[in-house]
């Protein structure tokens, strides 16, 4: 009796297969197999983010602070909110966070090129063509609800630790919006416009070029804001994997229950999306009230 | 003017849907699209549907929403492919374009104005307007040139780099019209081009189209779904009813001789003043006389019908003067009819002339009112009686 009360709630433990391993031992092989390409990718990575680094680090800080300023006023129209953001970049600084900022800052810009770079033409290619927007849509919906940590693992494996799976992983998790947000777009120009481009014999890439992209801009540059700050919180989450920056501060100052250092640098990540923000938002209101 | 044919469309139909030839079938056996639409899920927008339009005229296809009117208009450039049926334009078949001399052919033949504008809202007018030679590739300075002078045209002058978002709508639907104005192609399509604009600016900018069509002469091929615009531009009215076009023909003889009774109601719809003529209603002289004739005679037959005025013409039958049965009377000692017996000088029309501008001529005199032809011969008179019964 009580077997048989086993056996209904439980599930048979024969019929359990482990394909956790078996995916484990296929991105291994994978990544035995590759070591070249990976290795090629790997420094190309490296090379790129440090770049970005190093542009960033060789600007004085004051400049960086009065460019912010002045983007800020310029953005927002009011020069209180630039010389709050200025005062943000000032806190940042004086906390001792300035370096790790910016190698936070360089994953985050090297991401979001990448991001734009494949996001912009795949998001296009979405909305003009409905087969690959039949393949790709289920792809993009697992990317989404896929807990952000998932990717961390494949991306160690292939890459080992460091700035270049923190960058894959990135991408991966925030190329999202941009690519549904440039496919929204596009495939959401009045229909009139798109009919008038063609009743005077524009070709599909003048229409595209012409008509339908700035038509877009808008949407795409929300897609952008949003990729920007999905990278800025994934970047965070990448220091578990050895990625540096403000992300691997608190993660440190976790592991030795260090409050306030810990503090200091998640003020500093919400202070750096805010002006993020608010800068790329308002650029995109700015085309949008053109439009 | 010459009658040169330039787009004959025959036989044209469109279905939307994917069993066309199960429906297509139903329809050949005289099924109504209602039915097909039950059986099948394809929609008929359009079904065998010809018609023919000539150089320099405005032609206009009228019908209700759902009609297939839009459908028809964009088979024209090719915006929807139709499903069968030919369309020509000049000696090229539309439908045999391949892709690449579709683009030309619109380039260079076709242009459009839309219903609600398809203006491109990131461009300034100046670069909307100059759109169909951009894509055309015509140098720059030539291109926005050409898109000033159209600006002109329509009456922007001076609103060049202005944003479209800054435009109210009349002034958008002039945009859209200096643009398809400067692609320089003969023929116009016009897409329910005023039907988003509020009555007055509406009445205007037919005006300005009749103006501008009276300079440029293109060939129009005009949507609407109101009569009064369709009898005011139109030179033909096409109706159209279920996806097919029940007749064709000019305004006054579509309204003289409605084909069936949805054509009548149609035509109900409209203000018949601004369609019947003069000419169409008026009635034949009741009574009139030569100059010279005798006064008693005049009198005596004026008297048997119980008429108190008559029309005197000179031998030719032009028009003179009229006189009233009192001053007949008056004047009973005199032998003849003379200039000083006239006592009235009565209102004249022509025959072409819309029943609109005799109302109120009608109004203001007592008399018939004497329809002229280009002589000044009379041909016709005009009552409030006979305005009355043609209303």
């Amino acid at each position: 009796m009580d077997e048989l009360i086993d056996l209904l709630t439980t599930f048979p433990p024969e019929w359990q297969f482990s394909l956790g391993n078996a995916v484990d031992e296929v991105i291994k092989t994978f990544s035995r197999n590759h070591r070249d390409v990976l290795s090629g990718i790997r420094s190309f990575i490296v090379g790129g983010i440090g770049g970005i680094q190093k542009v960033l680090l060789w600007i004085p800080w004051w400049i960086l602070i009065v460019l912010i300023v002045a983007l800020g006023w310029r953005a927002t129209k009011k020069w209180y909110k630039g010389l709050l953001y200025g005062l943000m970049m000032f806190f940042v600084a004086s906390s001792g966070l300035w370096t790790h900022m910016i190698e936070t800052l360089s994953i985050v810009i090297a991401s979001v090129i990448l991001s734009i770079a494949i996001g912009f033409p795949l998001g296009i290619m979405l909305a003009i063509n409905t087969k690959v927007e039949r393949m790709i849509r289920p792809i993009l919906d697992l990317m989404q609800t896929m807990p952000a940590f998932v990717y961390l693992v494949p991306a160690v494996i292939l890459f080992s630790t460091g700035k270049t799976p923190a960058l894959i992983a990135t991408t991966i998790y925030a190329i999202v919006p941009m690519i549904r947000l440039t496919s929204h777009g596009i495939s959401h120009v009045d229909k009139e416009v798109i009919e008038a481009a063609k009743a005077f014999g524009a070709t599909t890439l003048q229409s595209l070029i012409k008509v339908q992209i700035p038509q877009a801009l808008p949407t795409i540059m929300t897609g952008a804001n949003q990729t920007i700050m999905m990278a800025m919180s994934m970047v965070v989450t990448c220091a578990l994997i050895g990625a540096n920056g403000l992300g691997m501060e608190i993660l440190l100052a976790t592991n030795r229950t260090e409050m306030g250092k810990a503090l200091l640098p998640g003020i500093a990540i919400v202070f750096v999306a805010i002006i993020l923000d608010r800068l790329t938002q308002a650029a995109a209101k700015k085309k949008e009230e053109h439009i | 003017m010459d009658r040169e044919i330039i787009i004959w469309a025959e036989h044209v139909s469109k279905l939307f849907g994917e069993r066309i030839d199960e429906a297509k079938t139903l329809l050949e056996q005289g099924v109504d699209k209602q039915t097909v639409k039950q059986k099948t899920c394809v929609t008929t927008a359009l079904w065998d549907v010809s018609f023919e339009v000539q150089r320099g005229e405005i032609f206009v296809i009228i019908g209700l929403s759902g009609s297939g009117k839009s459908t028809l208009i964009r088979c024209l450039n090719r915006l929807h492919d139709p499903t069968s049926g030919k369309i020509w334009l000049y000696d090229q078949e539309v439908g045999k374009l391949r892709k690449k001399e579709l683009r030309t052919f619109r380039r260079n033949n076709m242009s459009m104005v839309f219903q609600s504008f398809g203006l491109m809202s990131h461009r300034t007018v100046l670069e909307n307007v100059a759109f169909g030679l951009e894509v055309r590739g015509v140098r720059k300075e030539v291109r926005l040139d050409k898109a000033r002078e159209m600006i002109g045209l329509v009456g922007l002058g001076g609103c060049e780099n202005q944003p479209i978002s800054s435009l109210s709508g009349g002034m958008k639907q002039r945009v859209g019209i200096a643009r398809a104005l400067a692609a320089e192609t003969e023929v116009l399509l016009m897409d329910e081009p005023f039907s988003a604009l509020d009555p007055l600016v509406r009445a205007d900018m037919q005006k300005e189209l009749l103006e501008i069509q009276r300079r440029l002469k293109k060939t129009v091929v005009f949507i609407t779904h109101d009569m009064n615009e369709a009898f005011l531009l139109g030179d033909h009215v096409a109706i159209m009813r279920d996806g097919r076009i029940i007749q064709t023909d000019t305004p006054e003889n579509m309204a003289a001789n409605p084909a069936d009774n949805y054509v009548k109601n149609f035509i109900n719809s409209a203000d018949r003043t601004r369609v019947l003529t003069a000419g169409q209603v008026m009635k034949p002289v009741a009574c009139s006389s030569v100059i010279g004739d005798s006064i008693a005679r005049l009198y005596q037959s004026m008297e048997e019908k119980d008429i108190d005025f008559a029309f005197v013409t000179d031998p030719e039958n032009k028009l003179v003067g009229g006189v009233t049965i009192k001053s007949l009377h008056r004047n009973r000692n005199m032998d003849t009819i003379s200039r000083e017996v006239l006592d009235i000088v009565p209102a004249v029309a022509h025959p072409e002339d819309h029943l609109r501008k005799l109302q109120e001529m009608c109004v203001s005199s007592d008399y018939p009112i004497a329809v002229l032809d280009v002589g000044g011969r009379i041909v016709g008179e005009f009552t409030r009686t006979i305005l009355i019964s043609a209303i």
